[in-house]
């Protein structure tokens, strides 16, 4: 296992460039270039924004200006979080031609699309950042959570993204699997909602393990204020259970990818 | 010494499974429902394993060049992914002691969108370098490749060869201990092709360990001086080149033999020199074809013709028993033949390929045929390329001598 780990970093410059391949073939292939990094937010913010305008003309209440910012930045991690599962999911049985030609440690291409997408991720929020900023919006020392959530969300992508990687080389319809409940893991995390509003329910919700965090980071930057950290704990315990599950077991089956590509 | 000892394979043995394995969840789990319920199938896995190596077992010092032959399937390829980690075995042990840089495809880490030097420095992160010594090695990378002016161009539109020599020049830059090198000079032209074998050759006397995989066997009789003979994933021959490569061009030439005329056939062709039975000889070396035909019953006479043919398949020079004076040989059934051609072989380095024919020449009629009934590697030269050896010399070289003798040529 540490062998493993300093293997690794070893050939962290493998990662860096096979990271900056996905960017560059993604960037060089469309018109649109470094727009991508922006649409699929974009799109989900926007639609979060139209769901909420909906609710609130149905209860009466005006949307305001916090909520769109919180509906925002929910989006944004939630675009990163699905991107990153998505995108590594199928990221070794995209590569055949490596996997089964050369060896190197084969966690560099879940890795990798994660890097890619964290790119993404910062080139959107930088945007919005500008947003907030204009707007004079959510500076506080509450800020500083923004880090550690951020990382716990990183964390946590990174070990299902393990798991889910060598997942579909062996089976080929998890890959299908996995755009379902991609497509429907957003009506069950509050990124369109709070989940306050689900009264004596909310406590369920928040046992899916991004929804601490996501809410938590609208709670810090938005509103100034100290996210629930019990069940961001919880998230984090999740996350470095996952995070050693997945590097233990993609490791384990790591022998096995070769011959069953 | 075993302190020198990069490699040691010992009895690795790999077996796959035939056919599909589960290869998705909708087949999986209904599988393991039913292996809990107890209704599991044990034989049908293990009708559809095979073994792709059985019990090989090489050591390789530090500084040696080694090849692997043997037909396609053999389990060459299997070898090398296991050496290289990309598979593990499925009994047995490797044990590796240095860099590995392996050449199994080349260009496979490539991506057709990205630029040359785009690509040389993913192919040659891929490869175990870092980018601080691909920034140090870039320039003499390009330079061997002879892609200067194409560095910036996506390699979608390279050639095949342009493909070949980028991925080469990368992969024989990594300095590694062991050198990995798999049909890779198949490709590129004949220039590129001599300058990899010497590129291998500078890495082989860097004290770098070559481990080479081909087809090219002249390329593995040159720069191999150890080989082993893999055969249905065993080794069946280990030694020195030379006779591994005779092992297997025998095994290869006794495959498939059918006499034409169903009576007459060749029973033995075999190239020596002086000493000998060989398949390596040196440019100008006198050598000796012994041919043997029997008779099973009722033939016509025939002379005996002996060609030559080139890696290309043209032919060289043809000869026979009726070019050469003596008269067609009539063979009763159960009786046995045999002639002995004399050659000097005045050819340039390269494969060639020697064939044998019966044949009636009064009513052009082909009675038996084998080829090739013998390939042999005459060892390049420094002085002549090409296909023939004609001795060549220098015998005036400087400022005109007589120029008064030139111009007589010229007046008439």
């Amino acid at each position: 296992m540490r062998e493993a780990l300093q293997e690794l970093v070893a050939r962290r410059d493998l990662l860096y460039m096979i990271a900056w391949r996905e960017i560059k073939i993604r960037y060089k292939q469309s018109v649109m270039g470094f727009m991508w990094a922006i649409l699929l937010p974009a799109v989900i913010v926007t639609a979060g924004i139209i769901v909420r305008y909906g609710m609130s003309a149905m209860s009466g209440k005006p949307i305001s200006g916090q909520e769109i910012a919180g509906i925002t930045v929910k989006g944004l991690v939630w675009a990163f979080f699905a991107g990153s599962l998505r995108f590594s999911s199928t990221s070794l049985i995209g590569n055949p031609n490596l996997v089964t030609k050369i060896y190197m440690p084969r966690e560099i291409f879940p890795l990798a699309s994660i890097l890619s997408q964290l790119l993404d991720f910062a080139v959107a929020s930088s945007l919005v950042t500008i947003v907030f900023l204009v707007t004079r919006l959510g500076a506080s020392w509450q800020l500083l959570w923004v880090p550690v959530l951020l990382i716990i969300t990183v964390a946590l992508a990174t070990g299902w993204a393990l798991i889910l990687s060598a997942a579909c080389l062996f089976f080929r319809d998890v890959k299908y699997l996995v755009e379902v409940v991609i497509t429907f893991a957003i009506f069950v995390t509050p990124v369109f909602y709070d989940v306050e509003m689900f009264k004596k329910w909310a406590n369920l919700l928040m046992l899916n393990p991004l929804a601490p965090l996501i809410e938590g980071l609208e709670k810090c930057i938005v509103y100034g204020r100290t996210p629930n950290l019990p069940w961001v704990a919880y998230s984090g315990a999740v996350a470095t259970v996952s995070l050693s599950a997945g590097f233990y077991l993609f490791k384990r089956w790591e022998p096995a990818f070769a011959e069953s590509i | 010494m075993a302190s020198d000892i990069v490699l040691r394979v010992e009895d690795v043995s790999k077996r796959f499974f035939r056919g599909e394995m589960h290869d998705s969840l909708r087949d999986f789990i209904p599988s393991l429902f039913a292996k809990i319920a107890g209704r599991s199938r044990p034989s049908s896995k293990t009708k559809n394993e095979f073994w792709a190596l059985r019990g090989v077992s090489f050591a390789l010092n530090r500084g040696e060049a080694f090849g692997i032959i043997g037909a396609n399937g053999a389990g060459k390829s299997t070898m090398l992914k296991l050496i290289t980690g990309i598979m593990r075995p499925t009994t047995g042990t490797i044990e590796l002691n240095g860099r590995l840089s392996a050449l199994i495809e080349v260009g496979a880490g490539f991506h057709p969108d990205l630029t040359g030097r785009e690509n040389i420095y993913l192919n040659g992160t891929i490869l175990g370098m870092n980018r601080a010594e691909i920034d140090r090695k870039f320039d003499a990378i390009v330079e061997f490749s002879g892609l200067g002016n194409f560095i910036d161009t996506p390699v979608k539109r390279y050639s095949t060869g342009m493909y070949a020599r980028l991925g080469f020049s990368v992969a024989a830059h990594v300095d590694p201990d062991i050198l990995i090198v798999d049909e890779v000079l198949s490709v590129g032209d004949i220039v590129f092709q001599n300058r990899c074998l010497e590129k291998m050759n500078s890495i082989i006397r860097g004290g770098a360990t070559v481990i080479f995989v081909s087809h090219n066997l002249r390329a593995i009789a040159e720069l191999c001086p150890r080989s082993i003979l893999l055969e249905q994933g065993k080794i069946t021959s280990a030694g020195s080149s030379q006779e591994v490569l005779r092992a297997y061009l025998e095994s290869n030439s006794a495959q498939g033999r059918r006499s034409l005329s169903s009576h007459l056939f060749i029973s033995h062709a075999k190239v020596r020199n002086s000493r000998l039975e060989g398949v390596a000889f040196d440019s100008g070396a006198r050598i000796w074809v012994d041919v043997e035909v029997e008779c099973t019953g009722e033939s016509e006479p025939f002379s005996v013709v002996l060609f030559l043919n080139d890696d290309s398949q043209y032919e060289v020079f043809h000869t026979s028993t009726e070019y050469l004076g003596y008269p067609p040989v009539s063979m009763k059934p159960g009786e046995r033949f045999a002639c002995t051609f004399e050659l000097d072989l005045n050819l340039a380095g390269g494969t060639f390929y020697f064939g044998v024919l019966l044949y009636r020449f009064n009513v052009e009629k082909i009675l038996d045929r084998l080829f090739p009934a013998a390939t042999i590697f005459v060892n390049t030269l420094a002085e002549v390329r090409g296909v023939l050896n004609p001795h060549p010399r220098v015998t005036a070289f400087g400022v005109p001598a007589e120029i008064e003798s030139t111009k007589d040529v010229t007046k008439r």
